[in-house]
Parts: structure tokens; C-alpha cells; sequence
């Protein structure tokens, strides 16, 4: 189906992003004016935008290739099956996103 | 093995007849690895998004200060391991499938290489920064 390119594209997304989390860390070694300059990319609207859009890729991924090992194992090859593995990964990977924002929020990541 | 057994009367070198064989051609190391640190990941998500969690709203000094502490720095690093060595199978893949030019896709698995090297140690780097306190 179309969610097997969406689980290329979010791994080719979620390459790429890795760059920014190699960034945080070595900010976060650097010192407060190199983390402050991550904090104030984070912060804006793009940076939220973007981290958000990477949660997304992390969490579909992550689904869809729980999919893929089921399938790997032997299961879930009935139509019906795959129908629900699929539409699990879709739907399961938007709500643990806002989930993780929620949280994320209600704790003060927000500020 | 009767399946690898070379025809009597086969003009081919042994090297010929593995040659193309890597990388997902026919191999089945880079298919079990790809899994393993799939599972790893999968396994070390909570963990991660609950470190990144207490970080939040942190200056640098007081994230420093998490990302030194032992267990937080080991979470981190079997992370980084796992996903760049994921990610470096899953972009070859990736470039096997859609870069046909032999040269071309040659310069395009070299570069997946260096790039998840770079980033894995980059990180591992600050990480282990951070943890000895320098």
C-alpha cells in the first residue's frame, strides 16, 4: 500500500534529522551561548514546526516497523489484518505524537 | 548446499559467483542488523522521549547536568548506536534501489557511511564531554 513509501520517506526524514540532534548535543557540551542558539531555534515557530514534524516521522516510523516485523514474523497477512496493522501504525503514530505533546506542554516544555 | 554447488562445468570464478552478493542482493546480515537495532530502538523509545522530557525548559547547565548522569548517558549512546547503524542500512537501501549508475551509487553508499559515522560519533562525543565533565 501507499504507508510503505511514507515509512521510506519518514526514514529518509528522520536521517536527515539526526543532524539536529547531534547539534543539541554538542550544544549541550559547548556551552550556554552555543545551547541558547538551539533553545532559540526549538523555540521559534520553523524549530517547533520541525521538531514536531520529527516527532511524527519517529513515532510512524516506529509503528510501521513493528508492522513490518510482525509481517517479518509470519502474521498478519489476511486483508483484514493488514488493514488493521496499517491504519494502527497511521492512527497510533498521530496519537502518541500529540500525546507526546500534550505532555510535553503540560510540563513547561513550552515556555 | 547442494544450491551453492558450482556446475561442473561453470567458466566462473569463485569470485564472480559472490561478487553482488552484499548489501542486500542477497545477503542476510545487513536484513538481520536492520531488525535488531529496529527492535533496540523500539525498545529504548520510552526511555529516550522521557529523558528529552526532563530536559525541557532546562538552560544548558542544568542539561548538562542530565545528559552526564550515567544511566541517562547509556540510554543515550545505546541510541545513537542503534539508529545510526539502522539508518546507515536503511539509506543503502534506499540509494540501492533508486541509484542504478554503478559509480554514481558507489560515491552515494560511501557518503551514507561517512555521514552516519560523523553523526554517531559527533554525538557519542559530546555525550561522553558531558559525562566526564570537561
Amino acid at each position: 500500500m501507499v504507508l510503505s513509501i511514507v515509512h521510506r520517506a519518514t526514514g529518509i526524514a528522520l536521517y536527515v534529522g539526526t543532524l539536529l540532534l547531534a547539534w543539541w548535543l554538542i550544544a549541550a557540551a559547548s556551552g550556554p551561548a552555543a545551547y541558547s542558539h538551539v533553545q532559540a531555534f526549538t523555540g521559534s515557530i520553523i524549530g517547533r514546526l520541525i521538531v514536531f514534524g520529527y516527532t511524527w516521522a519517529l513515532m510512524h516510523h516506529m509503528l510501521s516497523g513493528i508492522r513490518h516485523f510482525v509481517w517479518d514474523l509470519g502474521y498478519g497477512f489476511k486483508a483484514n489484518e493488514r488493514e488493521a496493522l496499517t491504519w494502527g501504525a497511521l492512527i497510533g503514530g498521530i496519537a502518541l505524537t500529540v500525546l507526546i505533546w500534550i505532555i510535553a506542554y503540560a510540563i513547561g516544555g513550552g515556555r | 548446499m547442494s544450491t551453492t554447488e558450482t556446475p561442473k562445468r561453470s567458466m566462473r570464478t569463485p569470485l564472480g559467483r559472490v561478487r553482488n552478493l552484499g548489501a542486500a542482493h542477497s545477503g542476510t546480515s545487513d536484513f538481520w542488523r536492520q531488525r535488531l537495532t529496529g527492535v533496540a530502538m523500539t525498545l529504548l523509545m520510552l526511555p529516550v522521549i522521557v529523558v528529552v522530557m526532563m530536559l525541557l525548559g532546562r538552560n544548558q547547565a542544568g542539561a548538562a547536568q542530565i545528559l552526564g548522569s550515567l544511566p541517562i548517558a547509556l540510554i543515550l549512546l545505546l541510541f545513537i548506536f542503534a539508529s545510526a547503524w539502522h539508518m546507515k542500512i536503511g539509506m543503502q537501501v534506499v540509494i540501492e534501489d533508486y541509484v542504478h549508475n554503478e559509480k554514481l551509487k558507489l560515491v552515494a553508499v560511501m557518503l551514507n557511511n561517512f555521514f552516519s559515522i560523523a553523526v554517531a560519533l559527533a554525538s557519542t562525543y559530546a555525550i561522553l564531554k558531558l559525562s566526564s565533565g570537561v
